[in-house]
């Protein structure tokens, strides 16, 4: 996606923990952007993607561990020194300057000064970038929200930062503009060169504008990767969860196979999951969950003309249908399962027909899109902690 | 229950508005008015005592106001970073200064400073044998600016620090990301935000000072401020003269309390300047 340019590293976390008295926000991380890449942090409300962020910014200082910026570590540098700018969830305009004003600040305060036709001139270029021309002598609160977030994002790129940090900058767009920014952020962020690190809890904002994704719980990394791996090789049943819709199957480890596992539900039936790749084999005698995501299930017609050729079969009962737009969401009930979700295209819609709750489908999926994942949440897979709903 | 309302208000401004109609007395007496002239403002205007009296009251209430609101404004930045027991000393301290009444702050800062005076006097009169009259310490302007700039620090404090808590922290860290340092920071983005709290603070104090009869009765020691001269000629008794004093305080107390209430409620200052 995007050109390394010659792999150097822009943002280095080595061990570092931040602690607020008795609350770990930032527990032994590990975490290396490199330079040019659009990296996500992506995780649950309190996860510590902010308190990530402002170690980066220098708002925070790490209470272990070593922050370091272009190689150099800048642990006690102050943010003020640091080559390094942020767009704020709230964007944190100033409400005394005008647009131009806000936009020019970093400028402003760059020693030796700049020149006043200078600073004028790189605030045109950055109002046309973010194509807010004519906005110059506006207040700032005069702005839609798009627009604030556009002047945010404006007079932080204007320094020509080494790294943009990004701190939930679309939360508070609604749908329609957020999807975008999204866009406008991928394409502003190819154009500009400059590092980007996200931080989300959107799965799917991460998942379609980042690189990488390193995904966070309780102030750990659990998975890092791209949004494929993320989606298609979650390491645990908490990554699976978290990053896309997913069923899960709950059971014993019955049996150890080479490149997977076969895991025992309650009702006896032996499910076969692939290990994803990244994860670790699951233990015998422990328990384990396979894991199928919706699409990959097929759904028929019981005893229809159609029938299923897969490796696991069952017949189900829809429950309930909502309808996407170019998929259908089906939730059916199936003896010894429970409820799973199955996501059917418009292809297959045309195909079968449709279904309407009460139906009875025959269901099923192949061994090799299944996954078999421990059920852990934590990134250092020694210990196996419950997971939450 | 309008009308018992209305009885309030009458004889609560009635008053007022005579003291403001009587001013324009055309008449040689204070107790009978015929309409309308300004003959007493400019005769008021050029008795040489008042003048001085107002000169005086000016100067104590423009460096009360001043001082006021310098160590007010740096006071309250810093309090923000004081925390726990400290921090409610501090606030008790502050409210403490408001709610003494006037006459416990002049008694009190009449004994405090006759006592340093008669440990210092003595004092310096050895250093400075020759001229130690002329160094000699007394009541006067300092003492007065001393005991309001006490009362009117406290109002600046508690003003200037409802703002601060009412602003937006992240401008500041906006602003240390984008490269400003902390003294860069305070010029830029701080004082604008808290400029209006720090400008009606600066007023409400010059107001205060310049009002003030029973402090600077106590301390003021020769000075003549323009309360005392009035306390002074009216027991004389009530000349038109008086009148248009009062309509002159009244009038200017107003335009300043009127401009700080203003500031006060202007919610984003358009102030500020370009940095
Ligand atoms: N200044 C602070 N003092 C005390 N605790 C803090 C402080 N900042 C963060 N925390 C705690 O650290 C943890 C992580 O907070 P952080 O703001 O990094 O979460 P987050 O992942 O950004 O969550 P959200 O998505 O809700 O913004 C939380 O439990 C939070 O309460
Ligand atoms: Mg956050």
């Amino acid at each position: 996606m995007v050109e390394m340019i010659n792999g150097a590293v822009d943002v280095e976390f080595q061990g570092v923990t931040k602690r607020f008295g008795d609350i770990r926000a930032v527990d032994n991380i590990d975490l290396e952007v490199s330079s040019g890449a659009f990296v996500s942090l992506l995780g649950p409300s309190g996860c510590g993607k902010t308190t990530s962020l402002r170690l980066i910014a220098g708002f925070e200082q790490p209470s272990a561990g070593d922050v370091r910026i272009g190689g150099a570590s800048v642990v006690g540098v102050p943010p003020y020194k640091r080559p390094i700018n942020m767009v704020f969830q709230n964007y944190s305009l100033f409400p005394h300057f005008t647009v131009a004003d806000n936009i020019g600040f970093g400028l402003r305060q760059l020693k030796p000064r700049l020149s006043k036709s200078e600073i004028t001139a790189r605030v045109g270029e950055m109002l046309e970038l973010v194509r807010l021309q004519g906005f110059e002598e506006r207040r700032t609160w005069e702005l839609s929200g798009g627009q604030q977030q556009r002047v945010a994002l404006a007079r932080a790129l204007i320094n020509r930062p080494t790294v943009l940090l990004l701190d939930e900058p679309l939360a508070a767009l609604d749908r329609k503009l957020r999807q975008d920014m999204q866009i406008e952020l991928q394409t502003l962020q190819r154009d500009v060169g400059i590092t980007f690190v996200l931080v989300t809890h959107d799965q799917e904002e991460a998942l379609s504008m980042s690189d990488t994704i390193y995904l966070m719980n309780e102030g750990r990394i659990i998975q890092m990767g791209g949004a494929r791996d993320l989606y298609d090789e979650p390491i645990n049943r908490y990554v699976a969860d978290f990053v896309g819709k997913t069923n899960f199957f709950d059971g014993e480890v019955a049996e150890i196979k080479p490149n997977g596992a076969a895991i025992r539900l309650a009702n006896g039936r032996v499910l076969y999951g692939r290990n994803p790749r990244g994860g670790v084999p699951l233990n015998r005698n422990a328990g384990g969950a396979i894991a199928v995501r919706p699409e990959l299930i097929h759904i028929v017609k019981a005893n229809g003309s159609a029938c299923l050729t897969t490796d696991v079969q069952t017949t189900a009962r829809v429950k309930n249908r909502i309808f996407l737009g170019e998929q259908t969401e089906y939730l059916v009930m199936a003896e010894g399962f429970g409820d799973i979700l199955v996501l059917a295209s418009k292809h297959a819609e045309t195909v079968s027909g449709g279904f309407s709750p009460g139906d009875v489908v025959s269901i099923g999926w192949e061994d090799s899109s299944a996954l078999a994942l421990e059920n852990t949440s934590k990134g250092d897979h020694s210990t196996a902690v419950p997971v939450p709903k | 229950m309008r009308l018992y309302a209305a009885a309030v208000y009458l004889f609560l401004y009635g008053p007022i508005a005579l003291i403001v109609l009587f001013s324009f007395n055309a008449g040689r007496h204070a107790a009978s008015f015929e309409c309308c002239a300004t003959s007493w403002y400019s005769l008021t205007f050029n008795n040489t005592f008042l003048i001085e009296a107002l000169l005086n009251s000016l100067l104590i209430a423009g460096t009360t106001a001043v001082l006021a609101t310098i160590m007010g404004t740096m006071a309250s930045l810093a309090l923000q970073r004081v925390k726990g027991v400290l921090r409610l000393v501090f606030d008790a301290l502050t409210y403490i200064a408001i709610i003494i009444p006037g006459i416990v702050i002049g008694i009190a800062t009449l004994v405090a400073l006759v006592t340093v005076f008669d440990i210092l006097n003595p004092l310096i009169a050895k250093l400075w044998p020759s001229d130690g009259n002329a160094m000699a310490l007394g009541l006067g302007y300092g003492s007065v600016i001393a005991a309001h700039t006490l009362f009117t620090m406290a109002l600046v404090i508690i003003i200037v620090r409802a703002r601060i808590q009412g602003m937006d922290r992240s401008l500041i860290e906006a602003s240390a990301d984008l490269y400003a340092t902390p003294w860069a920071t305070f010029r830029q983005v701080t004082f604008p935000q808290i400029f209006p709290a720090v400008m009606s603070g600066f007023l409400l104090s010059f107001t205060f000072s310049f009002d003030d009869f029973i402090i600077a009765f106590f301390v003021a020691g020769p000075k003549t401020t323009l309360p005392i001269y009035v306390f002074a000629s009216i027991r004389r008794g009530i000349t038109p003269e008086t009148n248009v004093i009062a309509t002159t305080v009244l009038a200017v107390s107003l335009t300043l309390l009127i401009t700080a209430q203003f500031l006060l409620r202007s919610r984003a200052p358009k102030a500020g300047g370009k940095g």
